[in-house]
């Protein structure tokens, strides 16, 4: 008997010591969780980039940021609202079935499901068609030039295993909708999803027959997602993870202090920045003219902040100011537009007085206290710097599940807002979501009554423009309209900031994706 | 006494329409989840329609009476953040809750009676002086600052034990449990210390005090004139009769430890409940926010009513008043 426990003993331990030796095993974690594993019962951000480790779409960002071939090997617009591409063959997914036309059809005929919660996402795209096994049309409304940057969101799902488990409808929690694929996930991925067990963690082991060729060397995931910023600190320090991403700006330098240990950071495409209500009146001086529609006093408030003082005090010196709508890497963003009017107290206060305000106005500033990086402390001290100029500001935060409904609404004198234009990653969603009126589909966030006629115009004509040089130019020049009239005055991009240990090399990206296929394990 | 616990049970049914009331009252502050549940680009019209899928545009009277209908149906709505069955999600979440009150409990009954009876018998020892400061620092430091400074002692510094999580857990039917595996039981200790440190603070000064109380009571001092050992008296008369309130107080704080390990399970990460419903509110997700403080509800009505009942059993003169 004892020679036997002995036995066991010793196997156990050698199977302990083989695995402890081959597994290059990524331990990480972040403050939430995947909401479902069903890329299309879902439209956000973190759990898309936790799905690509396991789903593959048909074309892909790679290591700069760039479109480029997945599932799909060419693609060509065929007419202008018709583009053809040729499928990568050879491709297994995880269950082993072979990928073809069939299964893109079925996911795109899934996504665009009335009942699909990411159906926007391929807003533009009516239907697909296979033309032969590895050939498939997808037909849009109209010219659309963002075809591909949309499509390197959608993932490719078997259709076989959908018939089978009865989940060729997308999860939806309005219609009481959850099948098979919310709680599995089959892709063709470079990982193979092992288990999903929500707020206490996912395992990926590697996909040895993924069709590319691996740029790492991880052979397991385990993601633990850990809601408190300290404990997910002190889980990284003690050894337990290997990576925190996002890791929290206060402790970047008791990391960084400890040699075992590095911290990777640079601007995200996210640029935060404040509206102004240009509606008829303010909420803090009704019955009089609102003093916002005055370009000079906008221009005040803009020159009335000390972007500086923030970057340094408020952000550590962790964000880039920025004097433009959209981020360095995103397509419509020009070096021109992005420039400072600078910080000067004495012109702001002067330009009010030009502006007939010379003992200032009552304002109120609202933000969100949960959303944005450090996002309270920026609008105290923003306030704080406009009183000073003679703007008596009245600043209120709060959660950001009662903030964004009352933004929708239009309720707000001045408010934060953060954008990083993703997940199509191009400047077109600025102009389509905030900077033009709200109909026809467009100006999804702007509700406090931009609008502006040359903007309107160059947003309408970009928006069909499939001539990218073209396309690009009509972007800057609506961005510097934008800028001219002060729709919006920009602070900053905010940083992303990741910790690991010395050992983990992880590419940083500035959509915040986590990509561990470019990740390499010492 | 059928008609004492059918007028308790009335009266509970009551208490807990008044709790669903109070606590759907209170989601018309908490937000509605549409701008989380949007992608960053949707369009007015798809929010809109969002908004409406969910049933958020309605009156809340309206939706308050959709709710209540699908309660009596024990549909408890599916969970805007998890996208799966509240009901679900409860049952999966509960065995982690149970697991870390229970052991709290063992922890701090196991520690809080030896203590309080030494605090007891030696009041002017250095011992007893010595537990009771420390106790003072147990009963005013806030559970998350216990639980980080736990933490940066037992993990970070020492490397001894988990900072996080559950460890590996044994599914056994619907019942997940981590008390099976060794590092689910590594898992455990710091946060059912965390979560016992009050309760133990609580059950010591109250055995001690009860004790103290006993101790000079009529009976103990016949009891020591016949001369039986100081032994017998302290354990087997004394502190009998001094643990009938400590049983009392411990059923009653179940109930809380079950509701108030909210701050724990988030330290640590601890997949129960509590750690549910604290994302639950930071996503206005309705759904799981009613489901768990109707199941709080339920469980102090319950174990007050348990309560009630035991009384009138051991009490009659309470049946006759009923």
């Amino acid at each position: 008997m004892n020679r036997i426990a002995m036995l066991l003993a010793a196997v156990s331990a050698t199977a302990l010591i083989s695995t402890a030796t081959d597994a290059k095993t990524v331990r990480w974690s972040a403050p939430t969780d995947i909401a479902t594993l069903d890329p299309f019962a879902q439209t956000e951000s973190f759990t898309t980039a936790m799905l690509h480790h396991v789903f593959d779409p048909l074309v892909r960002r790679g290591r700069t940021m760039q479109l480029e071939p997945a599932l799909a090997t060419g693609w060509k617009a065929v007419k202008p609202d018709t583009w053809r591409f040729e499928l990568r063959k050879g491709v297994k997914f995880h269950n082993g079935n072979a990928f073809t036309a069939d299964d893109v059809v079925a996911s795109v005929t899934r996504l665009l499901d009335p009942g699909a919660r990411a159906r926007g996402n391929l807003s533009q795209v009516i239907r697909a068609e296979k033309v032969d096994d590895f050939t498939v049309d997808l037909v849009t409304k109209g010219p659309y030039p963002l075809l591909l940057n949309d499509l390197a969101g959608i993932y490719i799902m078997d259709k076989e295993w959908m018939e089978q488990t009865g989940s060729l409808k997308p999860g939806n929690i309005a219609t009481g909708v959850s099948t098979a694929a919310s709680t599995t996930a089959i892709g063709t991925g470079p990982f193979k999803l092992e288990s999903f067990k929500p707020d206490a963690g996912t395992n990926m082991v590697v996909n040895p027959d993924w069709w590319d060729k691996p740029e790492h060397n991880v052979t397991r995931i385990e993601f633990k997602p850990i809601k408190s910023d300290a404990t997910r600190v002190a889980a990284l320090l003690s050894g337990e993870l290997d990576l925190i991403a996002p890791a929290p700006l206060q402790d970047l330098a008791r990391i960084s202090a400890n040699s075992a240990f590095k911290v990777i950071e640079e601007p995200s495409l996210r640029l935060i920045f404040l509206g102004l209500s240009q509606r008829d009146e303010l909420k803090s001086m009704p019955g009089q003219k609102n003093p916002l529609k005055e370009l000079k006093v906008r221009q005040a408030l803009w020159q009335g902040i000390d972007l500086d003082a923030i970057q340094k005090r408020v952000m550590r010196g962790k964000s880039q100011n920025t004097g433009t709508l959209v981020a360095p890497p995103v397509p419509g963003y020009d070096k021109a537009n992005d420039t400072l009017l600078g910080y000067n107290a004495d012109k702001a206060k002067a330009l009010l007085t030009e502006a007939g305000y010379p003992n200032g106005f009552k304002l109120g500033l609202n933000c969100p206290n949960d959303r944005y990086i450090n996002d309270e402390a920026i609008c105290v001290a923003v306030a704080a710097m406009w009183s000073r100029i003679g703007v008596q500001t009245d600043v209120k935060t709060e959660s950001r599940a009662t903030y964004f409904p009352k933004q929708d609404r239009g309720e707000f004198d001045s408010f934060m807002l953060g954008w990083a234009t993703l997940p199509p990653m191009d400047g077109f969603s600025v102009l389509s979501a905030l900077l033009t009126a709200p109909k026809d589909g467009f100006g999804g966030s702007n509700s406090m009554g931009y609008t502006n006629p040359e903007i309107e115009r160059l947003t309408r004509e970009a928006a069909v423009e499939l001539d990218e040089p073209k396309r690009r130019g009509m972007m800057v020049q609506a961005l510097k309209v934008a800028k001219d009239t002060i729709a919006y005055i920009p602070l900053h991009l905010q940083p992303v900031a990741w910790a690991s240990r010395q050992g983990l090399d992880v590419p940083q990206f500035p959509d915040e994706y986590v990509r561990l296929w470019f990740a390499q394990v010492k | 006494m059928l008609r004492l616990l059918l007028a308790r049970l009335g009266q509970a049914a009551l208490v807990m329409l008044a709790v669903s009331a109070v606590s759907f009252g209170m989601f018309r502050f908490v937000g509605d989840p549409v701008a989380a549940l949007s992608r960053e680009n949707a369009t007015i019209a798809e929010k809109a329609e969002l908004r409406e899928q969910l049933g958020l545009d309605r009156p809340v009277v309206v939706q308050f009476a959709g709710f209540l209908s699908r309660i009596v149906r024990g549909d408890f709505g599916i969970s805007f953040r998890n996208q799966r069955p509240v009901a679900t999600l409860i049952a999966e979440r509960l065995p982690a809750t149970l697991e870390l009150v229970l052991v709290a409990t063992l922890l701090s009954l196991a520690l809080g009676i030896p203590l309080g009876v030494l605090c007891a018998l030696k009041p002017d020892g250095v011992a007893a002086r010595l537990v009771q400061a420390v106790s003072l620092i147990g009963i005013s430091t806030p559970t998350f600052v216990t639980g980080i400074v736990l933490i940066l002692t037992f993990a970070v510094t020492l490397g001894l034990l988990p900072s996080f999580g559950r460890g590996e857990t044994v599914q056994i039917g619907p019942w997940s449990t981590g008390l099976l595996t060794l590092s689910g039981l590594k898992a455990l200790i710091l946060p059912s210390i965390t979560l016992a440190l009050y309760q133990l603070t609580l059950i010591m000064r109250l055995v001690r005090s009860e004790l103290i109380d006993v101790l000079s009571s009529d009976y103990i001092r016949f009891a020591r004139a016949r001369g039986l050992s100081a032994r017998h008296i302290h354990f087997t008369l004394a502190l009998r009769n001094a643990l009938m309130p400590v049983i009392t107080v411990t059923g009653l704080q179940i109930g809380s430890l079950i509701a108030f390990a909210i701050v724990t399970e988030t330290v640590f990460q601890w997949p129960g409940m509590g750690l549910l419903f604290i994302q639950a509110v930071s996503f206005s997700d309705v759904p799981v926010m009613a489901a768990y403080l109707l199941f709080v509800g339920l469980l102090f009505v319950l174990i007050n009513t348990a309560v009630d009942l035991l009384y009138a059993l051991v009490d009659p003169r309470l049946r006759v008043r009923a």
